[in-house]
Order: structure tokens, then sequence, then C-alpha cells
């Protein structure tokens, strides 16, 4: 790659008192990709989303975004120019949707008729209905248009850079493949860099340009599908095994006109 | 229904706007202060454990503090102060009535706002503060727009109870000099006015229950987010502090205050006293209840302009002294201890009420009881009550020495209790007061004290060093001087200990005045 990376982290290590979270992990995101981190739990892949936007520090290494050392730069504006979508929301309850969507806006001082017309805009884009949800508080709300309005507020400010924390993991699988689907042109439409965690493989394959897999605080394999395959790691062949193993036997089990 | 009839009720409603005003007045100030230091405490503290349970042990350990107990510290406390100040900086400041009372009351507040403080803010989901953190707030931000909001539900919860034990504590700032509800329930508890007592009850209890709804409104309000619950709590609120307050502020200056101390006796002659003002075209008003120390320090800081006191009392208590001399000479020399503090001994008003050892008459005719000499045989089988302060006043000491007396128990009661107790043989012996109407009529008798161990205790009228070239007070008040011989005030206590309409001290003073006016 020619140009300077996205999301840069080289030799990065972080550890939580006795325990290594990350040992020297290198990956490059470029401008405009989708990548998904992939691993189990205490594999270290939030830290690493984590210590993007200085959620918290790393030890050593360095970490780089839009070609900036995130050290050099103030973290409170760093984050307000990264989207971040929360496992299951995140949103705050005594807020509306609108308010919540509106929040990074109005932390860097947009007027309120700006953000009002950004936040009808925003709905619009994540296929919400204006006049049913604005007003309402996130516990009217089902699973998915919650992380719907999650997606909308971690656009709010326009940022280049989306990172999304298992931004699907608690929805039901209909819910799930719709709005991955979703958000998957809405980064194209939009031209955003993307690191998405995940700990299920074949979302990672469904939605991503390129996979990092993690595993113990390392980073065991890097690239799209088909590099993954040639990558000779046990751990993650077994990984990429597991979706192919399962659609045989939903094939078998299925009746091939029932698809139809 | 003759209780309904009662006029006493009216008399409890004439007090009404002084009492609850001051009452409202002086919790509102205590919870103001309570949440001003506890909130940020609680905010200040809420990711520091080691500080938190240090505050937390401390709120918990002023809250087991006995309520009155309080109140009565922080009355020497400020005394104390108050000198220091004056010494140092040349600032003065009243240790008397609201101030105390406000403080103790601001410290009693703040356990259950520290308390729900903290945990509404440390209750709030971690996932919530780190979404507050990558939207891209500072932590300032975090606290203001996500924390506080989340926390305020349960804050107000704390607040709430706060604002019930405020009010509830506040009757008892009656002994330290701050007008409140608990006027009602001291004096009537004292002249056993039992209409003033309830009436007392019911309107503390009624402003607590009042406060508790409409703060719960407030509270539902917040915790589900109906803006309309929050803005009725709060006007209404709003309209009850002001309906309290507003017919307490547009009063004038009080004119001369009366002090009273908290016996029968005492509300009769301050009634006297303030009726006898009024007559001379002086406005005056009476501050009941007074603790029996708080009452001096009070006359000698000029928050209370007049009261009758015990010459005894302030030989023992004031000079310190365990001597004993007769009458006239006690007198004269205490008029000239009190004038180096600027006090004026303006005279004595004719009878004496001293602490005297009281039993019932039959028995002690039985046993040949007729001194506290002949008592002290038989003191060792017996038991005696004396009032709160009794056992702990150098005569009690005296009366030991001189006779050699041991009895078998010793319990602290209240005094217009004590007599009945005596009669009815609950104990044997009482230290009752020589000018109680009781003594007669329980048939009880009173021990002579062949040893003169009980200094004499004319009732004197002092005044405050501001008032000693006041002539117009003065002189309405000499008509009183050497007027009220012991037969007479007896006879006024006995009616003050009634329970009916003709019992309450106004009326009692009105019939004394009537029964010594030349």
């Amino acid at each position: 790659m020619p140009s300077s990376p996205m999301i840069g982290y080289a030799h990065v290590t972080k550890s939580f008192g006795s325990l290594m979270a990350l040992s020297d992990v290198s990956l490059d995101v470029a401008e405009g990709e989708f990548v998904a981190i992939v691993g189990g739990s205490g594999s270290g892949k939030t830290t690493l989303l984590r210590l993007a936007n200085r959620l918290i520090e790393a030890d050593g290494g360095t970490i780089t975004v839009e070609g900036e050392d995130v050290r050099d730069v103030d973290p409170v504006a760093l984050r307000r120019r990264i989207g971040y979508v929360f496992q299951s929301g995140g949103l705050f309850p005594h807020l509306s949707v609108a308010d919540n969507i509106g929040i990074t806006p109005r932390l860097l001082g947009v007027s309120a008729a700006d953000i009002a017309a950004r936040v009808d805009e925003l709905l619009e884009l994540v296929q919400l209905d204006r006049a049913a949800h604005r007003d309402r508080l996130p516990e009217a709300l089902s699973g998915g248009q919650r992380q719907r309005v999650g997606v909308a507020r971690a656009l709010a400010a326009r940022p280049r850079i989306v990172l999304m924390d298992e931004p699907f993991g608690a929805l039901d699988p209909l819910t799930r493949d719709a709005l991955g689907d979703d958000y998957r042109s809405l980064h194209r439409k939009l031209g955003l860099t993307t690191v998405m965690i995940t700990h299920d493989m074949t979302e990672a394959l469904l939605l991503a340009d390129r996979i990092a897999v993690m595993r113990g605080g390392q980073l065991r394999a890097q690239g799209t599908p088909d590099e993954l395959t040639r990558s000779g790691d046990a751990y993650v062949l077994e990984l990429l095994r597991t979706p192919r193993r399962q659609a045989d036997r939903l094939n078998a089990l299925l009746p091939q006109s029932g698809a139809a | 229904m003759s209780l309904l009839a009662d006029p006493r009720w009216g008399e409890a409603l004439a007090h009404l706007p002084d009492y609850l005003g001051n009452h409202v007045q002086v919790s509102l100030a205590a919870l103001a202060l309570g949440l001003v230091v506890s909130l940020p405490l609680a905010i200040l503290t809420r990711n520091r454990p080691a500080p938190r349970g240090m505050l937390l042990a401390f709120a918990s350990i002023v809250q087991t503090v006995p309520g009155l107990a309080l109140l009565a510290l922080f009355y020497p406390l400020l005394l104390a102060a108050a000198s220091v100040a004056l010494t140092w900086f040349g600032v003065s400041f009243s240790a008397f009535g609201f101030l105390p009372a406000m403080l103790a009351l601001a410290l009693y507040s703040m356990l259950p706002v520290l308390r729900n403080g903290i945990t509404g803010l440390n209750g709030i989901d971690a996932a919530l503060i780190e979404a507050a953190k990558g939207v891209g707030m500072t932590g300032r931000q975090s606290l203001l727009m996500v924390e506080l909001p989340l926390a305020l539900p349960v804050m107000m919860a704390g607040i709430r109870t706060a604002a019930v034990w405020v009010i509830g504590t506040a009757t008892l700032s009656t002994p330290i000099g701050q007008t409140s509800l608990g006027n009602y329930i001291f004096a009537g508890l004292q002249t056993q006015n039992w209409v003033f007592v309830l009436f007392g009850c019911l309107a503390s209890a009624l402003l607590a229950l009042a406060v508790d709804q409409l703060l719960g409104l407030i509270e539902n309000g917040l915790r589900r987010r109906s803006r309309l619950r929050a803005a009725l709590g709060c006007s209404g609120i709003a309209a009850l502090v002001a309906a309290t307050l507003v017919p307490t502020m547009g009063r004038s200056s009080q004119g001369y205050v009366v002090g009273t101390k908290t016996f029968a006796e005492q509300y009769v002659l301050s009634a006297l006293l303030r009726d006898r003002l009024q007559a001379a075209g002086l406005s005056a008003t009476a501050r009941s209840s007074l603790g029996s120390s708080v009452i001096f320090e009070a006359l000698k800081a000029g928050d209370i302009d007049l009261y009758v006191d015990y010459s005894g009392t302030l030989w023992a208590n004031q000079l310190h002294r365990s001597d004993i001399k007769p009458r006239t000479e006690l007198l004269a020399e205490l008029k000239t201890a009190l004038a180096r503090d600027n006090i004026t001994l303006l005279g004595d008003l004719g009878f004496e009420n001293a602490y005297a050892l009281v039993m019932p008459r039959k028995r002690a005719e039985a046993l040949g009881i007729r001194t506290i000499a002949d008592l002290a045989a038989h003191a060792s089988t017996m038991s005696i009550a004396g009032d709160y302060e009794f056992f702990s006043r150098p005569e009690w000491a005296a009366l030991q020495k001189a006779y050699g007396l041991s009895f078998r128990a010793q319990r602290q009661m209240q005094p217009d209790f004590m007599y009945a107790a005596a009669a009815s043989g609950e104990v044997d012996v009482i230290a009752g007061y020589t000018s109680d109407g009781l003594i007669a009529k329980y048939d009880l008798v009173a021990l002579d004290d062949i040893r003169h161990a009980i200094p004499p205790y004319d009732a004197i009228l002092l005044l405050a060093p501001k008032r000693a070239g006041d002539e117009r007070l003065q002189a309405a008040l000499r008509p009183l001087l050497g007027r009220i011989d012991i037969a007479t005030m007896r006879e006024a206590n006995l009616r003050a200990s009634g329970n009916d309409a003709n019992s309450s001290p106004d009326a009692v003073a009105r019939w004394l005045w009537e029964k010594i006016k030349q």
C-alpha cells in the first residue's frame, strides 16, 4: 500500500496487571476497507479496538489514525471524529432517539437547527421512520431499532472511521442479517473505513473485506478469506471450516426447493 | 365533642404562622446546607473507595447520635466558636436559636443524601459511562449529561428521606432557642396541655407528609421521565414554602423577648411579663421552652431581653458557689456578681421555688419522718426521682453530704409526672419544687431541710445587658416585684397543671394578675 493506512497498529502490546492482553500486534487498515477482527472472549480483540480511540492506552508500540500518532492527539477530539458503535447500543436511556443521535455534534458545538436536520437525515439513512421514532426513549425501541440508532449516532459527526464492538451480536438472526447488509451498503455509500469486532466467522466472511484472527493476545492471521485459507494456522483453518461444515449440514437438512 | 370545642385549639392555631414559618425556615436552610455539602462530596468520592468509606462512616456515626443530643451539642460548640470569633476577629454572632439548630439539622440530613448520592452514581451501568466517553464527552460532560441525570431519581429519594428526617427532628430545636412546631410539644408537655401536644404532633406530621408526597412526585417524575409530574412537585414545594414563610417575613421587629424555661411556672410567669409589657405599650413576645443553661447565656448575649430565674440556681451554676448564705445576703451578693456581666437583677417576685424532698404525707407520718435527717435512716430501702438536671446539680451533692443520704435507686422524670408517681407509690421520694401546686393536690409533704443544705431559691427578674438603662421596661415590671407570695404561686401552678381551657399559661397569667394587682 503506497499511502499511509487509516488505522495502523505497529508492534502494539498491552497488559492488564499480570494478564497479557496484546503482544506485539501489527495490523494496517486501509482507507475504505471493512476489516473484521474475529476471536473468542479474552482473545484481545476488544482491547485492540479500544486502543484506536484511546478508550485505553497502549503499553508499547505505535498506533496511528489518519497518519497521526494517537498519543499526539487529544483523546476527546479523537473520539469525536471516530464513530463508535457499542455492544447492544450503549444508548443513553434518559435521552430521546434524536438527542442520542445528535450527541456528538452537540458536543462539537453544532447549532440546534443543524443537528435536527442531521438527525432526520440519519434516521432516513438507517431506515427508521422519522415521525415514529424521533422523540422516543430507547427503552421503547426493539433491539434492532436500538442498534440502528447506535449506528446513526456513530455516523452523526460525519466520521471517516467507524469502530464497531460486536454490534449485531445480541440480535435475532433475521434482524442481524438485515442490519449487517444495510450497514455494509452504508459503508460503501459513505466511503467509510470500518473495523468491526465479532466472534462469528460467518458474519465476518459475509461482511468484511479482510479478516484479522486474534487468539490469546496474538494476531494469528490476517487477509482476505482467500488469503486466510492459505495461512497454514490450524486455529484459523478450524475457524474457516466451521461455517462451511454448518452450510453443508444445512443443505442436507433443508430441501433445495425450500430456499427458492 | 368537647375535645373539638376546646378553645385551646384556637390558641394553638393563633401560634401556627409563627411556629410553622420558623420550622420551615430552619428545615429548609438545614436541608439546603446539607445538600450543598453532601452532593459535591458524593460526586468527588464516587470513584475513590477509601474516602467514600470514611465519609459514609462519619455520616452514619452522626446519625446514631440522638437528635436532641446533637442539637444540644451545637449550642456550647457555637458558644465557644462565637467567643473565639469575637476575641480574634471582632466578629460577633449568636450561638442561640437558628444557627445551632440549622447546623445540627444539616449534619443530620447528610447521611441519606450522601448514601443515595453515592449509590446512585455508582449504580450506573459501566457500559453507559464508556459510551459517554466513546461519543467524545469529557469527564465533566459525562458527569453532567449522563451520570447525574441517571443518578437523579436515586438521589432524589435520599433528599426525600433527609427532608422528612429534618422536619421531624426540627421539633427538637425548641430548647436551644429556635422556634419550631416543637414549641407546641414542649410547652404542652410541661403544662399538661394535651391539645398543644396533639396539635404540634399533627402539624409536624402533616408538614412532613406533604413534603414527602411532593418530593415523591418529583422523584416519580424523574424516574418516569415525566416533566409534568416533576413540575407539579416542584411548584407544590414552592407554594408550600411560600405559604409558610410569607406570613413570618412580613412581621415587624419583635420588640422585647421574654425567655421561658421548660416548666409550667415559667410559662405562666413569662405570659405575665409579656402581658405587663404589652399593657405598658411595649411590644413583647415569649421565647419558650429554653434549656436551663441555654437561657442564661441567651440573656447574657442579648438574644432574649428578660426572664425569671431562681437565686440558688444562679448561685450554684453561674457563680459556682457551694456555700450557703441567708436569702437577703445571697441576693445582694448575686446582684453584685451579675452586675459584672452587666446583667440587671431587677428584684425578687416574692416567692421561692426551691428544691425540696417530697413524699406522701400519710407514709411520712406512719414512718415518723418530718425532716430530711429522719429520711436518711430509711433512704437505703427507698427510691428517689428527680427532674432531668437534679442529680447532676450541686444541691444533690450537698444534700447527700449533709445528711449521708443513700437511696436504693434513683430515676429521672418529666417534672410534671413526678408528683403523681410519688402519690401512687411508684417512687418513694421525689425532688419536687416548693412552689408546685401539685404537692397539696396529691397530699404530699415537703421534708424540712434542718441543716440548710439547699440554698434559697427566690424567683428573680433578670434583664439583659442592653436593657440595663431601659427605664420604660423597668417601670413596667416594678409593679410585679415582691407581689407574688408562695400561696398565690402554688395556686397558679395548680391551675396551670389542669387540663382544661382555663389552664393555659395565658389564662393563668391573667388570673394571677387579677389576684396580685393593687
